[in-house]
């Protein structure tokens, strides 16, 4: 029965697309009138680049003569390919604009912002890099991926690809042997140290309640604060949004471990007001580190070098910082929500809980 | 700061190596993970680590890592300790050089705690045309030499430089740490004198002649752009994901491992492999505390 909600729940993760209305750059118009825009559902769990071969002979009879190298912006903001699409949509348009106005370009790759993508295979190994590295996480190693047949992998990305075939890819993907989380809204709300030894009872079934979850966090620090999304400010430029790559953990101590709980975690610097057992030791890292500092590295971009790290802490903790939307897979899920019940079923194709969060972040005198 | 020259070729002992070599093909036959393993491998074979009898273990004091369960990964706050003694050794060791320094980058709009970060080495002068230097050097490891010498001053780079078309290439690299890996993970790119950021076909004729091999042999899996987790831009890096592997192999030779401190030569002895891939030596000093 469980088995079936989440069945369910996947279903409309792999069915989820966006309509795109994607127009060619106006530099690159060399036809008058210019080509209409191209309407395109794209598979939420897609890539942008995958979208090429539909949305190029839309725009072919007005290119200039030349190599293509097709990257998408959305406001100026160069689209970050490596993302799936329904991640870059949930991240970019607080306020979703349906169809979503794209542009398109076939020349000017700004390689300065952009990691390279020259073909479906850049994609592809994008994909499976990241499968390897959810692997690792669950497992340790990569060996399953890595040990995967050439059919299997083939079968695997045609149905990524096509956001196609799902019971292909729950067929190969379950090879890979990523177990389910254990579940704490099945069993209880309010598990208590009894109930606990149960869940580890039912842990022989094969169910896991300790472990590292894959998480992608992409996180927008704003100072400004609003009240609606459509005032939110939008984005500029992608040095606004952090992108941080920590698996979650949990312990399965019998507590129900919330999306809040996970946010908590995953996001020390902001969340994190408790003062941690290895506060001694930090500190007299700090010291260490500023011996360790006798020529600044000069203008990192976005990067300050920090020695007096405890003042910036210690500000930290005086306002609170709030969450001013969480956003997976589209929806806005409750903080309250077992985390391991969105990990097990709003997790990519890839095994990455992509969470887009908007923080505002109380503004600081320090720094 | 000419790299190859200054930097010498460590005391690999030839005996130590074969044994390396001959635990990983053992390994390799009784059947462990095919991508994985072939990969370090031949990242062995290409690139020896540093090996130094004394040079034994890799235990925490918790005794977390114990010879059998140790997988070969740090964490984070292990990282911070490990890259601090890398830095200072290399200061040591290669004090004409450029030096490696911490950043805490300021993240989310606040400052980052003192675990989060990197370990940077920026304007690393390498010559063009390395890559023939550098292979005899790995072939001369019968003496250890000193690994710098004073009388590279800085004066003389102009002509230590020099190079057919009289260009030399600067690079950043950054160590960083993988929360999903556990590992630690390097991150470079180079640029011209002008600043012009280099390709990794330019790249390609800086590394020393086993990286362009392998590069060209596994072009996905092996130097590839990918965004610096910290910089939001395209980096080079190398794929972390064999690298607790052969990390945990570098220390098998090693006997039964004894229970001690020696999250010190983590790095060390990491970097000791990857440096290799991007012609950077290792003196064996650095091994020694």
């Amino acid at each position: 029965m469980e088995r079936e909600s989440n069945k369910e729940a996947n279903q409309y993760v792999w069915e989820g697309a966006i309509p795109l209305q994607i127009h060619l750059h106006q530099s690159e118009v060399t036809t008058l009138p210019s080509p209409p825009p191209a309407l395109i559902l794209a598979p939420r769990i897609g890539y942008l680049p995958l979208l090429v071969p539909q949305v190029k002979p839309f725009f072919s009879s007005a290119l200039p003569p030349g190599v293509d190298t097709v990257w998408f912006d959305y406001k100026g903001l160069p689209l970050k390919w490596y993302i799936p699409t329904g991640v870059l949509f949930d991240l970019l348009c607080a306020e979703p604009e349906r169809p979503w106005n794209l542009t398109v370009h076939f020349r000017g790759y700004p390689s300065n912002i952009l990691t390279p993508c020259e073909n479906e295979d850049s994609v592809k190994w994008s994909y499976i890099n990241s499968l390897k590295e959810a692997a690792y996480i669950f497992h340790g190693n990569c060996k399953n991926v890595m040990n995967m047949s050439q059919a299997d992998q083939v079968e695997l990305w045609q149905s990524v690809m096509n956001a196609g075939n799902m019971e292909a890819y729950l067929r190969v993907s379950s090879k890979l042997k990523f177990g389910m989380f254990g579940d704490p809204f099945s069993l209880s709300l309010n598990s208590s140290s009894s109930k606990s030894r149960e869940r580890a009872e039912r842990d022989a079934t094969g169910t896991i309640t300790s472990g590292r979850i894959p998480v992608r966090l992409y996180v927008w620090s704003i100072q400004e604060d609003f009240d609606n999304l459509e005032d939110a400010p939008s984005f500029d430029s992608w040095d606004k949004i952090s992108y941080i790559n920590r698996p979650a953990e949990i312990d399965g101590e019998g507590k129900c471990f919330s999306l809040g709980d996970a946010i908590k975690i995953l996001l020390p610097e902001i969340f994190g007001d408790e003062p941690s057992a290895s506060d001694d030791t930090s500190k007299a890292e700090v010291e260490d580190n500023s011996k360790l500092n006798p020529e600044e590295p000069s203008n990192v971009e976005g990067t300050t070098v920090i020695s007096e790290s405890k003042d910036a802490e210690s500000c930290n903790l005086s306002k609170p910082a709030e969450i001013k939307l969480l956003r997976i897979q589209g929806i806005e899920p409750k903080l309250e929500i077992p985390f391991t019940w969105l990990a097990n079923n709003l997790m990519n194709p890839d095994h990455f809980l992509h969470i887009c969060v908007y923080v505002k972040v109380p503004e600081q005198t320090a720094t | 700061m000419l790299i190859d020259k200054q930097v010498s070729f460590p005391n690999f002992q030839e005996k130590q190596k074969q044994h390396l070599t001959n635990t990983l093909r053992r390994r390799l036959q009784i059947g462990l993970s095919i991508g994985t393993s072939s990969c370090c491998y031949s990242f062995f074979n290409h690139f020896p680590p540093l090996c130094n009898q004394r040079f034994l273990v890799m235990v925490l004091e918790n005794g977390r890592l114990c010879s059998s369960s140790w997988v070969g990964s740090i964490t984070a706050d292990e990282f911070r300790v490990a890259t601090l003694v890398f830095a200072e050794r290399w200061e040591k060791c290669n004090s004409s050089l450029s030096q490696w320094s911490w950043v805490s980058p300021k993240r989310l709009g606040v400052a980052a705690d003192n675990v989060e970060g990197y370990l940077c080495l920026q304007k690393m002068l390498i010559p063009r045309g390395a890559k023939d230097s550098c292979d005899e050097a790995s072939t001369d490891n019968s003496k250890e030499e000193p690994c710098f010498d004073n009388e590279d001053d800085p004066v003389d780079n102009a002509t230590l430089v020099q190079s057919s078309d009289g260009e030399a290439h600067q690079y950043d690299f950054h160590i960083v740490y993988s929360n999903s890996y556990r590992v630690p993970v390097l991150y470079f790119r180079g640029y011209c004198i002008d600043g012009q950021p280099l390709m990794l076909d330019d790249i390609e004729k800086d590394l020393p002649a086993s990286s362009s091999k392998m590069l060209t042999e596994s072009k996905w899996t092996f130097i590839t752009q990918e965004e610096h987790p910290y910089l939001n831009r395209p980096w080079y890096t190398l794929h972390p994901c064999g690298t607790c592997e052969w990390m945990k192999l570098l220390y098998a030779n090693e006997g039964p491992l004894v229970k001690g401190v020696l999250v010190d030569q983590y790095i060390v002895s990491w970097f000791s492999v990857v440096g290799q891939v991007v012609g950077l030596r290792t003196p064996l000093e650095m091994l020694r505390s």
